[in-house]
């Protein structure tokens, strides 16, 4: 077997695991939910793999519920923010200097105010909840790909295929979208996919800090804010399991998009 | 001259690399480089290695430098002043009795002034001295060893990578194109430090893809094809296109522009993709099935060559060069 | 320095200021019409529903009057504008207390924890991007490499956590928070104690931060022993610990410290959730304060200010790219 289908065969598995994880925590989030005082903070043992929390909650239950919310919340979030990033790094490169200094402006702007206090402003100014969150995210994080799908049309637009389309008569519109998608969607597709790491990890953030989603949710941030109000008289249970899961599928989604990168993008990939 | 019993500066004999590499995935294959290789330069001569660029003749410097890459696996017998050159004696006489001169700023550090690089850091009076004493031989200005890289032209360069590769008073230069994108003129000219290194009892190993140039400079030239050197013949032998050897290099003669600027058919095998026999076969005139077995190489006036049509064949000649052969072992 | 250069630095420096002047006037503006297109009512998150349900419409309308709420959004961001620029950011409607003074003292408190983290993060992502660079291919490349994937997949108050349930809980060596001991007035505090106090929480932000610098460092250390200069420099007899000393050091420390001065913005990002976990009265924490109870003055003075450190740290690091490193420096006079 070669190492392309290796890798294959890696981020075939890991995207079970991701769809494993999403649909079993979107089935329990009822049962995440479920009080009993009767075995309220437990450590972790045969029968509670994470032990429980001081409502009797199974943390590995709740745990679940909140992985599969953050990756869904994640890739909603790093979606929308991909799709700016398409947009704006297309029209910086495509419709000329003015615009491109206006989009150049507006990202060192964004990238001028660290990403958790925007998201903090931004989740504010949007009355908290989901809708901040997502948009949020979504608002901070579209900077880096721009600039990425920016240079790599610009370097097509200079390329002989495209010109002579244009003397042909298509329009920019045209020529971008004829031309130069196919080529910029490899590009696209690995910003998008290392984008769920850091959009992944904002949620938590910005949730734990309590301007993201409701207490009542079984979200990751949330679970970890309430750990914290029970780390001191040292139930480490509910604080350690949830963040090293949170860590491992943010750390996977990072190997996957690099082992994407080697896939669809060989040159930047030498070892 | 090579038949003559002159100083071994260098002698390089059957030498081989090739590289580990991957191939789609974890199968891992030998790409052979350079393949059965010899070649010597003697006191007081510059013997120029020709072939055409991309041809994998710069590994040849690395290699008498030891300086290959951890995943090149080389053979072969290296002798510098007539004695072993191994690996660890490599390491020694780098940068001393053997200098290397390279062929473009990028071989200096953009972020150290020159003439300390040319120093190699030592702040010594003595090295002082000494490189002063070659900048001023060179023509540069005192404010010179002042300078970025970046601030110097295209000319100054070349004689900062010259006085760097001088300063320890070496034996042998091994220049590897040291005269890029200059026209013959310009050319000659910058090589006129290199013959005046080589009579004062050095050697020079010129390794360039110019023919033109390496003609009117060097003393002896090897022909390098396909990783190997299948001709050495001196200057002089390519006066008439008769009196060399191998048909490559009757091909590289007529291709000259004085010569009748004939274009030579095909080009010359990837390494890995190396005939069987006769690495000239399938472009060669003459090619016929006995050339596809093993071609040894032949001392003819003078010279060597690797083909087995070159019928002529003196062997008090070949008894002289087994002479000299012998002394260098010993 | 030649005139010709003189001219050419100040045009630099001036282009630079404008830049960063209007870069802060867009910040302000974009946060402006966050904070007050919010639906979150400062004066009920401020006064409560049921005392704003009590009072009477004239001292309601005495309160917004108080808070600004009357006039219109254009009027009110002017105002605020022209006070800024004489150096009046307001009053801070949750600590009763001028924007500018509580953002002194927090700034101050979270001075000490940015600069150790900022520090820590620098000097130990350069060494072992050195370290992986020099070592590519072997174990301490690949630990080192795994170590910063896993960091940079690592959520900053998780750690925080963690180390707060090792050191504080468990171990009891240091203490849970607070930027001084309890009970101890401010001015009374030593430097050791505040330091103390300020280490936990940095050595989170610092291991948080190191991933990028360290990545980072190792390209380019794999650049430079791979360059053409440094072949020259081991066909000269240089040994390895030289060229890397030589030539390593002096072609990487310069792209290191222009990437960790643009990494300001990453590490105050970090502080706001760091702080949060350690509750260290720093800059962090006051933001949140401040979202959490809609103060919208001190969110729009905490914000400018952040902003402003973020914008002269760009600077610092367009200033040692264009200026210290002399192919910039004098690149004319080629």
């Amino acid at each position: 077997m070669n190492r392309r289908k290796k890798t294959m065969l890696f981020l075939g598995s890991l995207a079970l695991f991701f769809t494993v994880i999403v649909i079993s925590g979107f089935c329990c989030r009822d049962v995440a939910r479920v009080t009993d005082f009767s075995r309220k903070n437990m450590a972790p043992c045969v029968s509670f793999f994470f032990g429980t929390d001081w409502l009797g909650r199974d943390m590995l239950v709740r745990t679940l519920a909140g992985l599969s919310m953050s990756i869904r919340i994640g890739c909603l979030a790093a979606a929308v923010g991909a799709v700016i990033a398409f947009v704006l790094g297309v029209s910086a490169a495509l419709f000329g200097e003015k615009v491109d200094a206006v989009i150049s402006f507006l990202i060192d702007m964004i990238l001028g105010i660290p990403h958790m206090l925007l998201l903090l402003l931004i989740s504010y100014a949007l009355g908290k909840g989901l809708k901040g969150v997502v948009l949020g995210v979504a608002f901070t994080h579209w900077p880096s790909l721009a600039r990425v799908i920016r240079a790599e049309v610009l370097q097509l637009k200079n390329s002989t295929y495209v010109q002579i389309s244009q003397k042909l008569g298509h329009s920019k519109l045209e020529a971008a979208l004829f031309h130069m998608t196919p080529h910029i969607f490899p590009q696209f597709l690995i910003g998008l996919i290392l984008m769920f790491p850091h959009a992944i990890l904002h949620e938590a953030g910005i949730t734990f800090l309590g301007f993201g989603l409701s207490t009542e949710q079984p979200a990751i941030g949330i679970i970890l804010s309430e750990s914290m109000k029970h780390l001191i008289t040292g139930k480490w249970w509910p604080a350690v399991f949830p963040g090293a899961m949170l860590v491992l599928v943010v750390a996977l989604f990072d190997v996957a998009g690099n082992a994407l990168r080697k896939i669809l993008d060989p040159s930047s990939a030498q070892e | 001259m090579s038949c003559l019993n002159k100083f071994h500066i260098l002698e390089i004999n059957h030498l081989s690399i090739s590289f580990q590499q991957y191939k789609s995935g974890t199968r891992q294959r030998n790409l052979p480089v350079i393949s059965n290789l010899n070649v010597s330069v003697h006191e007081g001569e510059i013997v120029a290695v020709v072939g055409a660029s991309g041809s994998g003749k710069s590994l040849l410097a690395h290699a008498i430098l030891g300086l290959l890459p951890s995943n090149a696996h080389q053979e072969g017998e290296f002798f510098f002043l007539e004695k072993i050159l191994d690996e660890k004696r490599k390491k020694k006489v780098r940068g001393k009795e053997i200098a290397f001169v390279p062929q473009s700023v990028n071989y200096l550090d953009p972020l150290i002034k020159v003439g300390s690089q040319v120093r190699n850091g030592r702040k010594s009076k003595e090295a002082k001295d000494r490189q002063r004493e070659l900048f001023q031989k060179y023509g540069l200005g005192n404010q010179t060893e002042v300078r970025y890289p970046f601030e110097c032209s295209g000319g100054m360069i070349r004689k900062i990578l010259l006085s760097a590769a001088l300063m320890e008073y070496p034996r042998l230069l091994i220049a590897d194109e040291p005269t890029p994108g200059m026209d013959l003129e310009t050319a000659k000219k910058a090589m006129e430090d290199f013959r005046r290194f080589a009579d004062r009892g050095n050697g020079v190993l010129l390794i360039t893809h110019d023919i033109e140039l390496a003609l009117e400079v060097a003393d002896r030239i090897a022909v390098f094809y396909a990783g190997t050197t299948v001709e050495e013949a001196l200057v002089e032998d390519f006066s008439s296109e008769e009196r060399l050897r191998h048909p490559y290099t009757k091909a590289l003669w007529r291709a000259m522009p004085k010569h009748g600027f004939e274009v030579m058919e095909g080009h010359q095998p990837y390494a890995g993709q190396w005939p069987k026999g006769c690495v000239f076969g399938p472009r060669c005139p003459k090619f016929g099935p006995e050339c596809e077995t093993e071609i040894p190489e032949r001392v003819v006036r003078c010279g060597t060559v690797r083909c087995i049509r070159c019928k002529e064949d003196i062997s008090s000649n070949h008894h002289e060069k087994r002479e000299a052969h012998r002394h260098v072992g010993g | 320095m030649n005139k010709k250069l003189k001219l050419r630095t100040v045009k630099w420096i001036g282009k630079n200021l404008i830049r960063m002047f209007l870069l802060l006037t867009a910040v302000s503006i974009v946060t402006f019409v966050l904070v007050n297109r919010s639906p979150l009512n400062p004066l009920q998150e401020n006064v409560g529903q049921t005392l704003l349900g009590s009072m009477s419409a004239e001292q309601i309308e005495k309160l917004e009057t108080y808070w600004g709420m009357k006039e219109p959004p254009v009027q009110r961001y002017l105002n605020w504008a022209r006070d800024f620029l004489r150096g009046d950011m307001g009053v801070s409607l949750l600590y009763r207390q001028p924007v500018s003074h509580v953002i002194a003292v927090k700034l101050s408190n979270s001075f000490l924890l940015l600069l150790i983290a900022w520090l820590l993060s620098g000097i130990f992502g350069f060494f072992l991007g050195i370290l992986a660079g020099i070592f590519r291919g072997t174990w301490i490349d690949r630990i080192i490499r795994g170590y910063s994937v896993l960091i940079a997949s690592t959520p900053a108050f998780w750690l925080a956590l963690l180390f707060l349930l090792v050191f504080a809980v468990w171990l009891k060596v240091l203490p849970i928070g607070f930027s001084v001991p309890i009970g101890v007035e401010a001015t009374g505090v030593t430097v050791l104690e505040r330091l103390r106090h300020a280490i936990l929480p940095a050595v989170t932000l610092g291991i948080t931060g190191i991933s990028n610098i360290t990545l980072h460092t190792r390209e380019k250390m794999i650049d430079v022993l791979e360059s053409d200069y440094v072949l020259f420099a081991k066909a000269r007899g240089e040994r390895m610990r030289t060229i890397v000393v030589r030539h390593g050091f002096r072609n990487i420390l310069l792209p290191a410290m222009t990437l960790q001065f643009a990494a300001i913005s990453e590490i105050i990002g970090g502080s706001v959730l760091v702080e949060q976990v350690f509750s260290y009265p720093g800059l962090g924490q006051a933001a949140v304060t401040a979202g959490m109870g809609s103060d919208v003055p001190l969110l729009m003075g905490i914000t400018i200010v952040t902003a402003a450190i973020v914008f002269l740290g760009n600077s610092i690091a367009n200033i040692l790219y264009g200026f210290i490193d002399p192919r910039m420096r004098e690149g004319e006079r080629r």
